[in-house]
């Protein structure tokens, strides 16, 4: 290794910082506390500019590569690296541990060490899951990143913490095994736990449907799909805000963020012949979970179930390309098609997790989620309204915002595939705007009616500057995305290559 | 002359009583502490019966390992018993169900 | 070039930005100051424009500001296509905002959100700028969404009363609705093309529909991929320019603000639709199913929807009513593919609907904001100069000779009367009724409203006066825009156009309608509500508006929720979370509680359980041996 191990800082600083956070531990420190956790988050961030800087656009390869042998016996090694796929989501991580740390600033006041020290150790645990390049690297992480997660929700959750808590862990951890499963069966083969040397193996179709099931499994409980979501309302609903963040803003990335690293590259002929039923079941997830999103009067619940639904598109941006190169030579639209997923990934992050900032935000001052005991609150609040209001706008979709990027190239490209994915995918539209605004309209607009309401405090600065940065990135994502786009394209055109080239 | 089969008959024989005790019994954890020396008696009857038939010594050695573990066994098995029934007041079996799932 | 476009877009947006983030800072004055200041620049470069290509005839201009993004083959870029369409849009849209600028001042004074009321408008005279500017499917879908998104703000302007934040999400959705279709056209314009800007989309069109190419979308048809898309743009267009059956959310859009009712409901945002066809003529032309269709969709908003305007009491809902009927005569002329004549009508149309709406207002705002048209009567003695302009705009409307309205619904009544595709003739025919049923409501509320007695109690009668120069400067302009703009446009014609109208059947219909207003509301006002109870069936469907709004709040609102619910109790809660989901967890509990039996706890239990393994295993070897 010849270069700074700038990965590695990345991904241990925060968990180094998170040991020493556990040691001070006592909330008289807090304040010491908050500005160390600060302090290593805004780290991390200049490292994400140095990365950023130096990330080659031109190379679909790893780079900023580290190499060194862990368990020699096994052929495991501590393998990182990063690609145009990964990048964004590394940068995203910091980000989003940056404004949840933030937010968090005023409202948590017991237990503050422990609490920021989830969050820095999830911070590491997140990069090194988009960082390994080893996929028992990969799957520690995957699996060590539910612990300080499920300690969040189970200890500063709301009532219902410790049910929520262990659903979402069991699920998500029942899923993950299968994984497991596949990636042996895979080393047996490839002779080594690297990902690339997984790539380049030859399997057949019934070898290729059963690891493909194997990742399906692991992933799609993680985006989550229809029809194992259930967990990720209950979760939502009872995790402290910071918690529902990450989980909105991270962790349901690690599942598209498998489907583009395992499934399509692995098993490219597997998720050919399955990607009908992907397809099906993101649609399922637009439509269906956007008209449950409607009805719901808690208003995390509404802001997951609208989550599920916008990974819907992720899915669908991702298994499409297979139906679209069935009908076009060119793959101008597939390669649209992925990248749109992966621009709705980002974009999700920060809306989403925005939306969810905001509620904390709403939830400590008034502690309730329920809509119906919110009404005027712009007249109280105006400059956290009119934050709210560009989120909302970025999660119904509004040209000008992050969230309609991902959408506009996905409807785009379904057409190719067929006119009534496009049409269905479309619908979208309709719904996000009516679960959105219609959630708004209650919260934001119409008398102030209640006690609570008119005597909420205003927003704290360091809320502002959380709100303010995502706002930041939600508007110039949407004013202009060419910057996070150019990431994409060498990795994302490689990976529709390698996906399109059957294995048999 | 003894023959190795009437013998061994005997001894088992004598496990199937210690046996049955144990499994009968509902009542006294000293009978069942008993019917345990009891089978380690038997199957130490049966080494020896062996070493006679076999002239082979080694199995009389057995025997005397056996016993010293045995007679551990029983001085801590007594040693729990009245631990039991300070703890619980008795040594009724059927009442000794703690690890009833 | 650049310099002047970055003249005319930036100011505006600047101008919302500083009124919006900094209006509690830098105070109401100055914040109305910097709007118009931003759009007054605006209006000055359009009028540069506007000369060099209208008057100088300067060839189109295609620039392109930015890359927005490049995605597999294709490139989305922030660019200008500037032609004399969008000359004239540029002229429309940055005079009627600038003078509704001014109008506001006098209208929103002493409003709690003067500020934010001019950071709206001049934002959204930003984003119908960049919407007339565009120069490809991307950015015009851009200016497509933040005008509708300026439009919900606007409408939802007084944001704690439940109609305006009823009608604001209701013109959200619906537009929503349309959007789907408009969305799905640049899908398909993609896929057909494989770029999304206008010139090489239009250059291509007529080889590309040489070739006929098709699309199935149900098994076994085949439709021209052509005319689908077309179809599916007009229904963005039909959601924006309020076309039925979308028509619904304008209406209810009246709870805004009056200016923005004039700025936006009237004169621009509505217009969008029919910019967007004008603006892809070329295709159209290549597909006369989908112009037929957009004639028929036309002809019957401008008959049906204008019908419903003379049962209306609200100053504005008339008005609103009228809009409607007016956009669906603009929309008739696209579809007789009289583009031009279109785009005429809606530079009259911004004219005389602007002076309509903002006269409506000054009476409002004499009356301090009483719209019901029963409690008016005999303003004009108190309002002389309103009065006049609602009359000359009232006379626009209605298509007398020589006022603006004339020559544009002339243009359009006679293309379609030339057309020949299927439908024209009853679009003549519903066009034709349209002009007696114009004039007629446009009447009805001008009677109504200036003439009679005045309802209006003694004691604020007192109060009734002309409002500052503001408001009546705007008014003005307008009323001279409108008797005006006609004439210049068809300059040479203009009089001879004037004297043979009076020979013609639509100028007789329109004098009808005109007299019959008269008679009913100022001769004998008993007789509508005679009639009214004579057929009481047809005003019940009248008043219902064609039950369009009953039908769409049982079968889509409430019928969408109640499925939602369902969906929600019984296939999310009942089904995957209690059913499978928590069901997996008590099967393993049962399981476990079954197996636990087991574990008696009994010593002599597990010593029989041992014997019995141990004799099976032995009986089991020897049964092997």
């Amino acid at each position: 290794m010849t270069h700074f191990p700038i990965l590695s800082l990345l991904i241990w600083l925060p968990i180094l910082a998170a040991i020493v956070v556990l040691i001070i531990g006592d909330d008289a420190h807090a304040n010491k506390i908050r500005v160390l956790t600060l302090v290593t988050t805004l780290l991390s961030l200049v490292l994400c500019a140095v990365l950023w800087a130096q990330f080659s656009l031109t190379t679909y390869q790893f780079q900023f590569v580290e190499n060194l042998s862990w368990i020699p016996a096994y052929n495991i090694n501590y393998a990182l690296g990063i690609d145009g796929i990964s990048l964004p989501m590394v940068v995203l991580t910091v980000i989003t541990t940056l404004t949840v740390i933030l937010a968090s600033w005023h409202v948590v006041q017991k237990h503050v060490a422990q609490y920021l020290a989830t969050f820095l150790l999830m911070q590491g645990m997140v990069i090194g899951v988009f960082c390994a390049t080893d996929t028992i690297l990969f799957y520690m992480f995957w699996e060590a990143m539910l612990i300080p997660i499920y300690i969040n929700i189970g200890m500063w959750g709301a009532e219902r913490r410790v049910y929520a808590s262990i659903k979402f862990f069991i699920y998500t951890f029942a899923g993950s095994v299968v994984m497991l499963v596949a990636i042996l069966y895979l080393r047996a083969h490839a002779g080594s736990f690297a990902i690339l040397d997984f790539y380049n193996l030859r399997l057949t179709q019934g070898e290729q449907d059963l690891i493909f099931i194997a990742f399906l499994l692991a992933f799609s409980v993680k985006v989550p799909m229809w029809p194992v979501h259930t967990w990720l309302p209950d979760a939502h609903t009872e995790a402290p805000a910071g918690g529902s963040v990450v989980l909105a803003a991270l962790m349901l990335k690690l599942g598209i963020y498998g489907f583009m690293r395992f499934s399509l590259p692995i098993t490219p002929d597997a998720s050919h012949a399955l990607s009908w039923l992907m397809i099906a079941l993101a649609l399922i997830a637009i439509v269906y979970i956007g008209l449950v999103a409607i009805v719901q009067t808690d208003m995390k619940r509404l802001i997951a179930y609208s989550s599920i639904a916008h990974m819907g598109f992720a899915v669908l941006g991702t298994f499409m390309v297979y139906l679209i190169m069935s009908n076009v030579a060119n793959t101008g639209y597939a390669q649209m098609s992925l990248e749109g997923a992966m621009v709705q990934m980002v974009s999700h992050a920060f809306s989403t997790g925005a939306l969810f900032i905001g509620v904390g935000i709403l939830y400590a001052r008034i502690h309730s989620r329920l809509i119906s005991d919110y009404s005027g609150v712009a007249r109280v609040l105006p400059v956290f309204a009119v934050f709210m209001m560009i989120f909302s706008l970025s999660n119904v979709g509004m040209p000008g915002t992050s969230g309609f990027i991902g959408e506009f190239f996905v409807i785009l490209s379904a057409f190719k595939a067929n006119f009534w994915i496009a049409f269905l995918a479309a619908l979208t539209l309709i719904l996000g705007a009516a679960y959105t605004l219609w959630m708004y309209k209650r919260v934001f607009f119409g008398k102030v009616t209640s006690e609570a309401v008119a005597n909420l405090k205003p927003i704290e600065p360091a809320e502002f500057i959380a709100l303010a940065i995502l706002a930041f990135f939600v508007i110039f994502i949407g004013v202009y995305p060419q910057p996070l786009l150019n990431v994409f394209h060498a990795s994302i055109g490689h990976l529709l290559d390698i996906s399109l080239v059957s294995k048999l | 002359m003894i023959t190795l089969n009437s013998a061994l008959i005997v001894t088992a024989i004598l496990f199937s009583l210690s046996l049955i005790g144990l499994v009968l019994n509902r009542h006294n954890l000293i009978v069942l502490l008993m019917c345990v020396e009891l089978m380690l008696l038997a199957v130490n009857t049966n080494f020896i019966i062996f070493s006679h038939f076999l002239n082979d010594l080694a199995g009389q050695v057995f025997v005397f390992f056996i016993l010293a573990v045995a007679a551990a066994e029983a001085a801590i098995g007594l040693a729990i018993l009245i631990l039991i029934f300070r703890k619980q007041k008795t040594i009724n079996v059927s009442e000794l169900n703690t690890l009833k799932g | 070039m650049q310099l002047l476009l970055t003249a005319i877009l930036l100011p505006p947006l600047l101008g919302a930005i500083l009124a919006g983030i900094f209006g509690t800072i830098i105070g109401r004055v100055a914040s109305h100051r910097v709007t118009v200041l931003g759009v007054l620049i605006s209006f000055i470069c359009s009028c540069i424009i506007f000369k060099n290509f209208i008057l100088d005839h300067q060839s189109t201009q295609n620039i392109i500001a930015y890359t927005w993004g490049t995605s597999g083959a294709f490139q989305f870029n922030v660019g200008f296509l500037i032609d004399n369409l969008t000359a004239t849009m540029l002229m429309v849209v940055t005079s009627v905002s600038l003078l509704v600028h001014v109008y506001s001042i006098g209208y929103m004074r002493g409003d709690a959100g003067y500020q934010r009321f001019f950071s709206y408008i001049s934002l959204f005279t930003f984003a119908m700028l960049m919407l007339i500017t565009a120069n490809n499917f991307f950015q015009l879908f851009f200016g497509w969404e933040a005008v509708g998104l300026v439009s919900y703000l606007l409408i939802g302007f007084w944001f704690t009363r439940e109609p305006a934040n009823f009608g604001s999400l209701k013109a959200f959705i619906v537009n929503r609705v349309s959007d789907v279709g408009f969305i799905l056209g640049i899908g398909g314009v993609i896929t057909l093309f494989g770029t999304v800007d206008f010139l090489p989309v239009l250059a291509q069109a007529p080889k590309v529909a040489a070739s006929l190419p098709t699309i199935s979308l149900f098994a076994g048809t085949s439709w021209s991929i052509i005319t689908v898309i077309c179809i599916l743009l007009f229904i963005g267009a039909m959601g924006k320019s309020a076309q039925m059956p979308l028509h619904i959310w304008l209406p209810e859009s009246m709870e805004g603000p009056t200016p923005i009712s004039a700025l936006i409901h009237a004169a621009t945002m509505v217009t969008a639709g029919v910019y967007m066809v004008a603006r892809l003529s070329p295709l159209y032309e290549l597909s006369a199913s989908a112009l037929t269709f957009i004639l028929v969709i036309g002809a019957t908003t401008a008959l049906f929807t204008g019908i419903l305007g003379v049962v209306q009491n609200d100053i504005k809902r008339v008005i609103a009513y009228s809009t409607l009927s007016q956009l669906g005569y603009m929309v008739a002329a696209l579809g007789a593919s009289a583009f031009a004549a279109g785009i005429f009508h809606l530079v009259t149309h911004a004219a005389f609907k602007a002076l309509l709406f903002l006269a409506a207002g000054s009476v409002i705002l004499a009356l301090h904001h009483e719209q019901d048209m029963r409690k008016m009567g005999g303003l004009r003695r108190y309002l002389p100069l309103t009065y006049s302009c609602f009359l000359v705009g009232a006379l626009a409307l209605a298509a007398i000779p020589p006022f603006s309205g004339f020559y544009s619904k002339d243009a359009i009544i006679e293309a379609v009367h030339l057309s020949t595709i299927h439908g024209a003739s009853y679009a003549y025919v519903a066009l034709m009724i349209g002009v007696f049923v114009t004039a007629l409501y446009i009447f009805r509320a001008f009677f109504m409203t200036f003439h009679g007695s005045c309802s209006a109690n003694s004691a604020s009668q007192d109060n009734i006066r002309e409002n500052g120069w503001v408001i009546w400067l705007p008014l003005v302009i307008l009323a001279i825009a409108s008797i005006t703009i006609g004439m210049i446009v068809k300059h040479a014609d203009a009089l001879q156009l004037a004297l043979h109208a009076f020979t013609s059947l639509p100028f007789w219909l329109a004098i009808a309608g005109i007299v019959t207003a008269w008679f009913c509301y100022v001769i004998r006002p008993a007789i509508p509500a005679m009639l009214a109870n004579k057929f009481s069936w047809l005003y019940y469907i009248l008043i219902k508006k064609y039950g369009f709004d009953d039908f769409n709040q049982i079968v889509f609102v409430r019928g969408t929720r109640a499925l939602a619910q369902l969906l929600y109790n019984y296939g999310d809660q009942r089904l995957i979370d209690d059913g499978l989901v928590n069901g997996s967890g008590r099967l393993i509990q049962w399981i476990s509680a079954t197996l636990k039996r087991l574990q008696t706890g009994y010593i002599y239990n597990y010593a029989l359980a041992m014997i019995i393994g141990v004799l099976a295993l032995v009986l089991w070897q020897m049964l092997i041996a």
